[in-house]
């Protein structure tokens, strides 16, 4: 099978390359990244990152043919030949597909990705309705693997000043939380031109997301609950 | 790279009270319990916090809370040490199905999205060898968020560690522990992957949580970072490793692709199949059928296999019905193994069943350890004595509550309760106050030489094909089933394997990221685990739990209710008793085995 692969080291290249590989396939070769391990086997110079091999973990996302995704499971019968494999568009690249994921991680934990509720917990469970419980279903499934955010053409121009789908879909996480406290501290904390509003409803983060999630449907949710605020 | 052997001096060195190394579920939430104490900690992690394997635990926690139906931590204890085939330390036992429901309660607390019932508590579901009023009937004990149980933990925890600032060393490698003459531990030596630099990271107490070693089979359930590296740094610093040949097998490895499908499917209502049609666990397990312990499942597939009632043109797995459970139950508590069914095996199991075979899953043995976490190693007369300043919890540990076979769901559960007593222990010891034991001159002598070998090695051995060679060799020599003449090979062929080892080679000499020279380190860690697993189980002439030996098939409490301790020096086998005396109960005295 043949790739066409972003190759950067910059203890020793001035500047990005291509470069082609053909690496022949075992029959039990399903993923993208069955065969990237194939390509690292006769080159092991190529650098990515992955670990569960099965779509939770969130470590090798990357550029495929295009679009943003997951290696690990995306089945190579989907894929037109030549590969061509980039990094993540929009971070720092460190190596070959390894990207910063710094910028990234900096707005996630600027939304302040946990619960907070200061009141005296039970002794058991704090209890929560199943319909409750019903609205952090496509929310908490996230698994930063940054497809969405590095997918976002607002996220590209302003990625120190707009949270992004990735954090924008953990606040929401926490907002439509029962047992979250904190939620109009969580609206002040995006009320501003950049932060909350930088999304103008492109829906690339929709298209990408490997586990189906919708951010920008959270982030209408927020805004709604925004201007119910403000009225 | 190029650090002179035998000056510590010249090594960047920055100092800690505690030293958590590895970021899953048992590491953050001891660095939890050590951040909320004020303690400086840092957590070092070969991938970001979210990406340890915790993540990919599915059907739930066992705890015995009691919001289905009637149930008892008593009971638990009991399934715990029955499951555990009677190798299982009843204190340690004790201990956690005690503090169970307390530590899922705290991850209630902390914001975990548990599934809930209509009266707002938490939901339970069935899971193997989970029993009511010992052994009776099944119960639903299975603390669940959907089949993503494990990630919604993760997260939760690593959320909680955000709020409190717990300090991260995000993608960097433990290499080897420093030890000083006394035999204290004082931190480790570890690589930045991203800068390749290398660092001696000092504490006052060091705390491996490494996980499991599930990658050195070739069949696994395992992610790719899980090579072992805390048993390979402990082995090489003279710590014995405890009951390493008992791996387990789960029974429901996706054929092919070795991804796990939860017991959470049987739990829920799934069932076997074999080539017939015949639900044959009936046969097997006439009480508690599909929901037996998984040593018992996998052998019994692996039975049916033998005997030709396997499914598909080789013959060769089984079938795991679910369709009959309907599309609503799928899409609610069994999401991602449709998704997982969909992509790894082309079936839509809401109308067909998934194909699945028994697949390496988890590590029972590990290194020795208390409740408190704190290593123990045999010394003089003391089978237990501590190792001054050195923890370890999770996988990588043998408290030993899973003794020869672990029950489904106590994983996320050992995390949480050992998790948080190794902290709370760590935090006993006030160690702010006290100061840091000099780092002996040598400390990184033994890791720089490794590092100096794959740096100057031009020609070698591919570090892909002696890692596929072990894992070849682990998968054909410690399988389901063992007996002597396969042990005694697989033991020459990984002594063979490491021999190839230390010729190996890398092509990729760069700093920066050189994921080429993590494997080739990863594969230093791979072998130890290696050789402690099949020495281990070449020496136990019985059938246990997890090691089943067709050439002695019975339990030999005689002879072999012990704990087996391998050390890496010369080979060599040490024995310890298992501890049968609950600190509070009755013991629970061996006896026969059925479900």
């Amino acid at each position: 099978m043949k790739f066409r692969i972003y190759r950067y080291d910059p203890e020793k290249d001035a500047k990005p390359y291509l470069q082609e590989y053909d690496v022949a396939l075992d029959p039990h070769d399903r993923m993208l990244l069955d065969a990237l391990m194939r390509v690292k086997a006769v080159d092991d110079t190529l650098s990515f990152r992955r670990s569960c091999r099965e779509g939770v973990c969130g470590s090798d996302a990357m550029n495929i043919n295009g679009k943003n995704g997951l290696a690990c499971v995306t089945n190579l019968l989907e894929l037109k030949e030549p590969v061509e494999l980039r990094p993540l568009p929009g971070l720092p690249v460190i190596r070959d597909l390894i990207v910063d994921m710094s910028q990234f991680f900096k707005q996630y934990h600027s939304i302040k990705p946990y619960l907070v509720n200061d009141e005296r917990p039970p002794e058991k469970e704090r209890l929560q309705a199943p319909e409750d419980r019903e609205e952090l279903d496509g929310l908490y499934e996230c698994i930063l693997c940054a497809c969405c955010s590095t997918a976002c053409p607002s996220f590209w121009w302003n990625p120190d000043k707009f949270v992004g789908p990735a954090g924008l879909l953990a606040a929401y996480r926490f907002i439509a939380d029962t047992r979250d406290q904190a939620v109009n501290e969580r609206l002040d904390n995006l009320e501003d031109p950049y932060r909350l509003f930088r999304c103008h409803t492109i829906m690339n983060c929709v298209d990408v997301c490997p586990k189906g999630l919708n951010p920008t449907r959270a982030i209408g949710k927020i805004r709604e609950i925004m201007v119910k605020r403000a009225v | 790279m190029s650090h002179g052997v035998g000056d510590v001096g010249k090594l960047p060195v920055r100092k800690f009270d505690a030293l958590v190394v590895g970021a899953g579920g048992s590491g953050m939430r001891a660095s939890l319990q050590l951040a909320e104490a004020g303690l400086s900690v840092a957590v070092l992690t070969k991938v970001f916090p979210t990406r340890s394997h915790t993540v990919a635990a599915q059907g739930g926690i066992g705890a015995s809370l009691g919001n289905m139906s009637e149930d008892h931590w008593l009971w638990h204890m009991y399934d715990t040490i029955k499951g555990s085939d009677w190798l299982g330390d009843q204190d340690a036992i004790e201990y956690m199905c005690r503090t169970a429901p307390e530590v899922v309660y705290e991850l209630e607390h902390f914001g975990m999205p548990f599934d809930r019932n209509a009266d707002g508590s938490i939901y339970q579901r069935p899971f193997g060898g989970h029993s009511a009023n010992f052994g009776e009937k099944p119960v639903q004990r299975a603390c669940a968020a959907a089949d993503r149980t494990g990630h919604a933990m993760l997260h939760t925890l690593y959320q909680r560690n955000v709020r409190a600032r717990t300090q991260f060393f995000v993608e960097w490698m433990a290499l080897d522990l420093i030890r000083d003459a006394d035999g204290t531990v004082l931190g480790v030596v570890a690589l930045e992957m991203e800068t390749g630099a290398v660092m001696i990271l000092q504490a006052k107490a060091t705390m491996f949580a490494t996980g499991g070693a599930g990658r050195i089979f070739a069949a696994s359930t395992n992610a790719f970072i899980n090579t072992g590296d805390g048993l390979g740094m402990a082995a090489r610093a003279g710590i014995p490793l405890e009951d390493m040949e008992f791996w387990q097998f789960h029974p429901t490895g996706v054929h092919g692709a070795g991804v796990l499908i939860t017991e959470g499917v049987r739990g829920e209502g799934g069932i076997l199949l074999n080539c017939n049609g015949e639900r044959f666990m009936e046969r097997y397990a006439p009480n508690l059928k599909d929901l037996a312990s998984r040593d018992v499942v996998s052998r019994s597939m692996d039975q049916e296999i033998k005997e030709g009632r396997g499914c598909g043109p080789n013959k060769d797995h089984v079938m795991l019905k679910l369709d009959h459970l309907g599309p609503d139950v799928i899409l609610k508590r069994l999401p991602s193994i449709r998704e997982i069914a969909l992509k790894f095996a082309n079936v839509d199991c809401i109308k067909e069943p998934i194909p699945v075979v028994p697949t390496i899953h988890y590590q029972m043995g590990g290194i020795p350890t208390n409740v408190h976490g704190q290593v123990v190693a045999p010394s003089g007369d003391d089978p237990a004595a501590v190792v001054g300043g050195f923890y370890a919890v999770g996988e990588c540990s043998c408290v030993s509550v899973h003794g020869a076979n672990r029950l489904g769901t106590n994983s996320l559960v050992d995390l949480l309760v050992f998790g948080r007593s190794a902290g709370n222990h760590v935090v006993g010891l006030a160690l702010p106050g006290k100061a840091h034991r000099p780092l002996p001159k040598d400390a990184a002598d033994r890791t720089l030489a490794r590092l100096a070998r794959l740096d100057s090695a031009t020609s070698g051995e591919s570090v892909a094909d002696v890692a596929a060679a072990l894992r070849t060799t682990m998968q054909a020599h410690c399988g389901v089933f063992r007996n002597q003449e396969l042990l005694s090979e697989g033991v020459r062929q990984v002594m063979e394997v490491e021999q190839r080892v230390q010729r190996t080679a890398i092509g990729d000499k760069s700093t920066t990221f050189n994921t080429a020279r993590v494997e080739a380190l990863e594969l230093d860690n791979m072998i130890e685990t290696a050789k402690a697993t099949v020495v281990s189980a070449e020496a136990r002439r019985e059938s246990r739990g997890a090691q089943a030996r067709s050439d002695y098939p019975d339990r030999d409490d005689v002879t072999w209710l012990k704990h087996t301790l391998w050390y890496r020096d010369g080979n060599r086998l040490d024995y310890k008793p298992v501890n049968l005396k609950p600190a509070s109960v009755e013991a629970f005295p061996p006896k026969t085995r059925t479900y």
